[in-house]
């Protein structure tokens, strides 16, 4: 809400500049998303009087103006509004003068005619579309006839004021308002604050005779109506249209500015019904029927069922309560009586209501945040009171009450010990009296207890914790103490899983990957994609796109999808870990459980070219290099190995193993299947996931301290010709079962399948290395030992020893 | 010529010899010939046998304190001619040291894991716990629990990613408050814990929205804990992540689930608080939200409001590394450009 500086300062007396009182309301009170003043970056901008107009020769809309400015000389001016004429008071932007959007004036010559300045059209010195009157939306605006050729404008269109917009949270509603604000201000400079009281003069018959109106007050707890007759239709004075434009809304006419103008002053939304277009002279409140339409104001056409609350006549419906009127009964220029609707509907149906029909708007806005329930009356009676002054309207005797209910005011009981202890301030009960009644709230003591009756227009007040806010705030947060939690010391420590997540981030970015995050919503594809267990999708039931509108249950795609922005961007080298959860669903269950889980994805080269390197591409081994130095990390208890799968349709069939312990698969890693990196739209890539949860499950191995040997090891080659099919895993496996008692190490160091080698076979060598802790080994001991390995790997995989 | 004058010539001639020679091979002839079993000093040794009984330990003396002065520049020699081999070998192999190094392959942590590390640190070290709960929750711990119930007008403030009428991506980490407060057990000590995390929100990714993000939430609830406590503690949090010269400031705010509630700003990054363009000319940004715990979200919780009490705040880790490093666009945390991630990789 756009609140006028000059507005607040005609009710309260503040020695403040506009900046200084948006910085106290946003310190004490609510938001302030900006202070303008309209007038700020215009210059040289006057009044001019059009003393004569002629027709340019060369043009057919263009006219040759000579208009007073209240210099010696008239200006000549060329204009291309349509509605210029001789006589009117105009906008003018003097040569040198700058208008809106810092855009500066300059004598000129239009189609041959020197112009010196222009004649401005209001959204040309800075108003918005919106707010400009219908009449002058297409053209210069024409001022009043008594302004003075020469002065600046500013003045006369209200743009010295600064409108300080308020960004008020859902439970201000009071703030909504000028009053509200104003009681606001009182408190907060504690300065005393009279509002105006509404006088109508009733002129007219008895309103129980023309109207009558049914509501049921579950759906309208107040609803209230006043007939205004005789009213004659007209543009608003100046100070009201003033009022309107800066608080954002477009002058009208005078009976709908009135309503608008009290919603402003009071937060109280009210309607103007043309009376005359009522079918009949009842009016209900009630539930709309299946099939009923309503055209609004807008001319927008809303189809009506049960949910909906209508205000309507005999026939239909004639308003969408509490939201927008509707058109068939809506003021024109020819409307002469005036049922002007007060009212409070429940916020629920309001809400649900702006919601279904997408109509939000000032009144459902207020509404939705509750309205002051005590002060619907005045405001009605305010509009009906200006309606005479302003329209000449005759007020007709009584108001049409259809409900009235008006809510008890809370009373909360609250200790000054209690505040002071929430606080952790030392007030006094004096002061903390003093902030509560300056608010208008009605405190009774009786020793260090309060009692505080709330009044109706702060519906947002119900608890003492309520109160504790209104203390604080009045009071100032920068005048409460800063000091930390004491009390009974609790200890503050990662679990042993936490601790676990932070080393395994730390292993793999020690072994040169960066963590990534990525998007955890995806594709209904990619979600399903490199799967470690049978799941069911979760599904978002309202998604913003179909490119997050799945839970993932991998994590290996979001990274693919990393490496694909990387590629598009010319980033080809390219080494990403995540940590993050995946999301199984069992059928039956609407909620997925949730499985942390870490992957890895390489592409390009982990180390790039340098000048004394060439670059490598990554491959299967660096891959699995990195998982294997990462599970050494972890210290998991237990055997770790690789199967060959090649099964997985995402994954290179050749080049993927499974990663399993003791037996028990945690995950694969390997080369992306080519057609899936082609669909990504990336290079050969190679990656890793495992199943965190169950590393961090699993019994780890704790660190031990192992004498290192005095005596000198010995270590010995051996080469060997075996069928492809012969694993490394196999012989390592035999080395170290048959390599007898000293054998401390068996280490690959060549593997060769060249021309050398005959179809069918490898060349693989390993060196085994002999140590005995407690004396040195004579070279006889290792021969014989190295002797039976040979000959096991001989017959029992066939090894021609080379 | 006596034997004296002969050890005298052969001393002056070795050390002339020794002085000519240019390489270890030379060195080593002179020592086998002044030196050696045939040599001329073991010669004139011979002759001492035709001496007096008197003058022999004289010649004797005198003949071995020459042999150890040649032994001695022999040496002295060779340690010269090998350290000029060494010197030419070295100047050899001179490099150019301003060749860049051999590249070591190393990882970096991103950026918002660096910052919500910094912030579990801290609290770790105040006794905090921390705790991370189901990111796919029940409305009831994301909503109800935290005093929205389902028609509540603040539920629009946060559009939600719905998988059925009771199930969601969590808005915010404040469920696992919930949670954990529902277990607590208040005779063990009082509650202290942030739940840090990634959350979603139904909104369209731009440069400042984005549908997931992150946050870590605080919560504090013993039987005397006070809003003063509360301002202090995000001055130490603003403290450790901006440093000391930034102030917090706090200002009323809404949220359902604290009374009061406040929004706390911190010093401008961009103008140090004098006033600029990022901080609408006020010297402060604001970077989150806290208050004191709304009695609803105890009492829902099983715990009594009138006992017990404590504040609860929420930043996001998110908004913090684009204010401290003027990340202009929130995406970059999310699609991993290599680029970007290696950025923040200050650690000194
Ligand atoms: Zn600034």
């Amino acid at each position: 809400m756009k609140i006028s500086y000059n507005w607040i300062k005609e009710y309260l007396d503040l020695d403040v500049k506009p900046a200084d009182l948006a910085e106290k309301i946003e310190r004490t009170s609510v938001e302030v998303d900006d202070v303008v003043t309209p007038s700020d970056g215009l210059k040289k901008i006057v009044v001019g009087h059009v003393l004569s107009i002629e027709a340019h020769p060369d043009s057919d809309h263009l006219h040759i103006c000579q208009v007073d400015v209240g210099e010696d000389e008239p200006l000549q001016i060329v204009c291309g509004a349509p509605n210029i004429d001789k006589g009117q008071m105009v906008i003018v932007a003097l040569p040198g003068s700058r208008i809106a959007d810092n855009v500066k004036i300059k004598k000129s010559k239009m189609r041959g005619i020197p112009s010196a300045g222009m004649i401005c059209a209001l959204q040309e010195i800075g108003f918005s579309d919106d707010v400009v009157p219908k009449d002058y939306v297409d053209g210069i605006y024409v001022l009043p006839a008594d302004a003075t050729p020469g002065d600046d404008v500013y003045d006369y269109l209200g743009m010295n004021d600064s409108l300080i917009d308020l960004d008020v949270t859902p439970n201000r509603g009071d703030m909504l308002s000028l009053n509200g604000t104003l009681r606001d201000l009182a408190a907060i400079y504690d300065k005393p604050v009279t509002l105006d009281q509404p006088e109508v003069k009733e002129t007219g018959d008895a309103i129980a005779d023309q109207l009558t109106i049914h509501t049921d007050a579950d759906l309208a707890p107040q609803y209230r109506m006043r007939l205004v007759k005789q009213i004659k239709i007209a543009p608003s004075p100046m100070w009201l249209q003033i009022r309107l434009w800066n608080a954002g809304y477009r002058p009208i006419n005078n009976v709908v500015d009135i309503t608008n103008y009290i919603m402003l002053k009071y937060g109280q939304p009210l309607h103007a019904f043309d009376y005359d277009k009522f079918a009949g002279q009842e009016v209900y409140v009630r539930n709309a029927k299946a099939g009923e339409k309503l055209t609004t104001l807008d001319e927008g056409e809303h189809d009506l069922d049960d949910h909906d609350i209508v205000i309507a006549d005999d026939k239909a419906p004639i308003a969408l309560a509490g939201v927008m009127g509707g058109l068939s009964t809506s003021i024109t220029d020819e409307t002469t009586t005036v049922a002007i609707e007060a009212a409070v509907f429940e916020h629920d149906h309001i809400r649900k209501a702006a919601q279904r029909h997408n109509l939000h708007t000032d009144a459902s806005q207020r509404f939705e945040r509750g309205v002051n329930r005590a002060g619907v009356q005045d405001a009605l009676d305010a509009a009906a009171e200006m309606m005479t002054d302003l329209a000449d309207g005759a007020v007709q005797t009584g108001t049409a009450v259809g409900s009235d209910n008006v809510p008890e005011p809370a009373v909360i009981p609250l200790s000054l010990s209690h505040v002071n202890a929430v606080l952790g301030t030392d007030l006094e009960l004096a002061k903390v009296v003093h902030i509560l009644e300056s608010l208008g709230f009605t405190v009774a003591t009786a020793g260090e207890d309060m009692t505080v009756t709330v009044p109706i227009r702060r519906n947002d007040i119900h608890i003492p914790a309520d109160l504790l806010e209104e203390i604080a705030r009045i009071y100032g947060y920068d005048e409460l103490p800063t000091t930390l939690p004491t009390g009974r010391m609790t200890m503050g420590t990662l679990t042993s899983a936490q601790k676990l997540m932070r080393a395994t981030r730390h292993s793999l970015e020690g072994l040169g990957l960066n963590q990534a995050i990525s998007y955890a919503l995806t594709t209904a594809d990619k979600a399903k994609m490199f799967m470690m267990q049978p799941s069911e999708e979760t599904n978002l039931a309202w998604p913003m796109s179909v490119d997050h509108a799945v839970l993932r249950m991998n994590v290996v795609t979001g990274l693919l999808d990393d490496i694909a922005y990387n590629t598009a961007r010319k980033v080809k080298d390219v080494a990403l870990y995540e940590q993050g959860r995946v999301f199984y669903r069992e059928d039956g269950n609407d909620r997925p459980s949730e499985e942390e889980h870490i992957a890895g994805a390489i592409t390009g080269t982990l180390m790039p070219a340098g000048w004394n390197q060439p670059a490598k591409d990554v491959d299967f081994y660096q891959i699995k290099g990195i998982v294997e130095a990462y599970l050494k990390d972890m210290a998991i208890n237990g055997d770790v190995t690789y199967e060959a799968n090649a099964d997985m349709p995402e994954m290179h069939p050749g080049r993927t193993a499974d990663i399993l312990v003791h037996g028990h698969r945690i995950g694969f890693m390997g080369q992306v299947h080519p057609t899936i990196a082609k669909k990504f739209k990336i290079g050969a890539t190679y990656v890793f996931e495992l199943n965190l949860q169950a590393i961090i499950d699993m019994p780890k191995q704790e660190n031990q301290y192992d004498v290192i040997s005095r005596y000198p090891a010995i270590t010995r080659d051996i080469a060997m010709l075996v069928p492809d099919e012969v694993t490394n895993d196999q012989i390592v496996a035999l080395i170290e079962k048959r390599g007898g008692a000293f054998l401390q190490s068996v280490k690959l160091f060549d593997v060769y399948d060249g021309v050398k080698v005959p179809k069918g076979k490898k060349s693989l060598a390993y060196t085994l290395t002999y140590q005995d802790k407690h004396e040195t080994l004579v070279d006889d001991a290792v021969t014989q030992a190295f002797e039976k390995v040979e000959k096991r790997l001989q017959d029992d995989l066939g090894a021609e020893i080379r | 010529m006596s034997l004296k004058d002969k050890l005298d010539e052969l001393h002056q001639r070795g050390l002339a010899e020794i002085k000519k020679s240019t390489d270890l091979k030379d060195v080593n002839q002179v020592r086998v010939s002044l030196l050696g079993k045939k040599g001329p000093i073991t010669e004139v040794l011979r002759g001492m046998r035709d001496l007096d009984a008197e003058e022999r330990p004289k010649v004797g003396a005198f003949a071995n304190e020459i042999r150890d002065d040649l032994t001695a520049a022999l040496t002295k020699r060779r340690e010269e001619l090998e350290n000029a081999v060494l010197n030419a070998r070295l100047a050899n192999e001179k490099i150019d040291v301003t060749l860049p190094g051999t590249p070591v392959a190393k990882g970096e942590p991103h950026v918002i894991q660096q910052i919500i590390d910094q912030i579990e640190d801290l609290f770790l070290g105040m006794g905090y716990q921390v705790l991370s709960g189901p990111e796919v929750e029940e409305d009831k711990y994301n909503f109800e629990m935290m005093n929205l119930p389902k028609n509540h007008p603040a539920r629009d403030m946060q559009d939600t990613f719905y998988i059925t009428k009771e199930i969601l991506m969590r808005t915010q980490t404040s469920p696992m408050q919930a949670r954990t407060l529902e277990k607590h057990d208040f005779s063990q000590g009082p509650l202290k814990m942030i739940s840090p995390g990634v959350v979603y929100r139904r909104d369209t990714d731009d440069p400042t929205h984005s549908h997931q993000f992150h946050q870590v939430e605080g919560l504090v609830i013993d039987k005397h804990i006070t809003m003063a406590d509360l301002k202090g503690t995000l001055q130490v949090l603003a403290h450790e992540l901006f440093g000391d010269k930034f102030d917090v400031r706090l200002r009323p705010s809404y949220f359902p689930f604290t009374e009061p509630s406040v929004e706390a700003d911190i010093t401008c990054f961009n103008c140090g608080g004098k006033g600029c363009n990022v901080c609408k000319n006020t010297g402060w940004i604001e970077v989150l939200g806290a208050g004191m715990v709304h009695p609803n979200v105890l009492k829902m919780a099983g715990v009594d409001p009138d006992v017990y009490g404590g504040f609860a705040f929420g930043v996001g880790p998110d908004r913090f590394a684009m204010l401290k490093y003027g990340v202009d666009d929130i995406r970059n945390f999310y699609l991993n450009d290599v680029r970007f991630l290696t950025q923040f990789t200050k650690k000194g």
